[in-house]
């Protein structure tokens, strides 16, 4: 048993998750966006694991969430780069601000 | 106040300093090292809830695998020692003020109901625990979201390799050419 109460836990990852936002929110480059959005998922993950270690010891389901978000996470990553590294194969740059062709 | 608490809120400062600057960092390939740094301090925090089994996976697949591999693409797409330009002091603003609201309103609720906060008994994550629950077809046997998740991985393997690869036969250069 530990002293850090469940809720301490909860307000470091509310904070990486803000954290993740306010950088989608700035940022124009897409790797940096991504970035963000893998900082995003990884609170989550806390969430997960810190849920099921304080309310629910006797199960797993946390867990295997957890390793099914890092699973997808890692799809979702490779995908993304891939798609990056095609758009600055046609544009020159992987601003998302010189991606218009689809704007209508 | 003992060793376990200050363990802890040394890791959570230095996810949350590193994940700053990962976000507020100008030269690109810098907000990848903070951005590495945060992720080892979420698999620190993950052997601090002594869940080895999900840090091991942190570990391998966050730091070993994603960020190298956008270190990578950083590499490929532009130059890494260029300053990013700064955003506009207005967008900058306004994400301040939602991120503080949301870190606010989210604070609050947990704050008012998540009052049960003791540990509820002892935390089971042995390898054989992990093992036999996730291959169980029984009732709570996690089988199929792990055969699905492996299709899955097959298809975004096959998509990144047909959507990074380079044309070379004439009739899609011309295609591109006409764009």
């Amino acid at each position: 048993m530990n002293a850090v109460p469940l809720s301490y836990i909860l307000f470091v990852s509310i904070a990486l998750f803000f954290i993740g936002m306010y950088g989608l929110f700035t940022r124009r480059n897409m790797i940096t966006m991504l970035m963000s959005v893998e900082l995003m998922l990884n609170s989550v993950n806390i969430n997960f694991v810190a849920f099921n270690k304080y309310l629910y010891p006797n199960k797993l389901d946390g867990v295997f969430f957890t390793v099914f978000i890092i699973t997808i996470a890692a799809a979702e990553a490779a995908v993304a780069i891939a798609i990056i590294i095609n758009l600055y194969r046609t544009h020159q740059s992987i601003d998302v601000e010189d991606a218009t062709d689809l704007k209508f | 106040m003992n060793a376990s608490a200050i363990i802890f809120y040394l890791i959570s400062a230095c996810i949350l300093g590193a994940g700053l600057l990962a976000v507020t960092a100008r030269k690109i390939f810098r907000a990848a090292i903070w951005l590495l740094f945060s992720l080892v301090g979420i698999a620190a925090l993950y052997f601090w809830m002594q869940v080895e089994f999900i840090a091991a996976v942190q570990i391998i697949v966050y730091v070993g695998g994603i960020v190298v591999l956008i270190i990578f693409s950083i590499f490929l797409t532009q130059q890494s020692g260029k300053e990013m330009p700064r955003p506009p002091a207005r967008r900058i603003v306004f994400s301040v003020l939602a991120a503080l609201f949301g870190i606010i309103l989210t604070g609050l609720l947990v704050k008012q109901y998540f009052t049960d906060n003791r540990e509820h008994g002892p935390f089971n994550t042995s390898m054989s625990e992990i093992g036999t629950q996730l291959l169980s077809t029984t009732e709570h046997g996690y089988l199929l979201p792990f055969e699905v998740v492996s299709m899955l991985l097959l298809a975004a393997m096959i998509g990144c390799i047909v959507i990074a690869m380079k044309d070379k036969t004439p009739v899609s250069s011309t295609q591109t050419d006409s764009r």
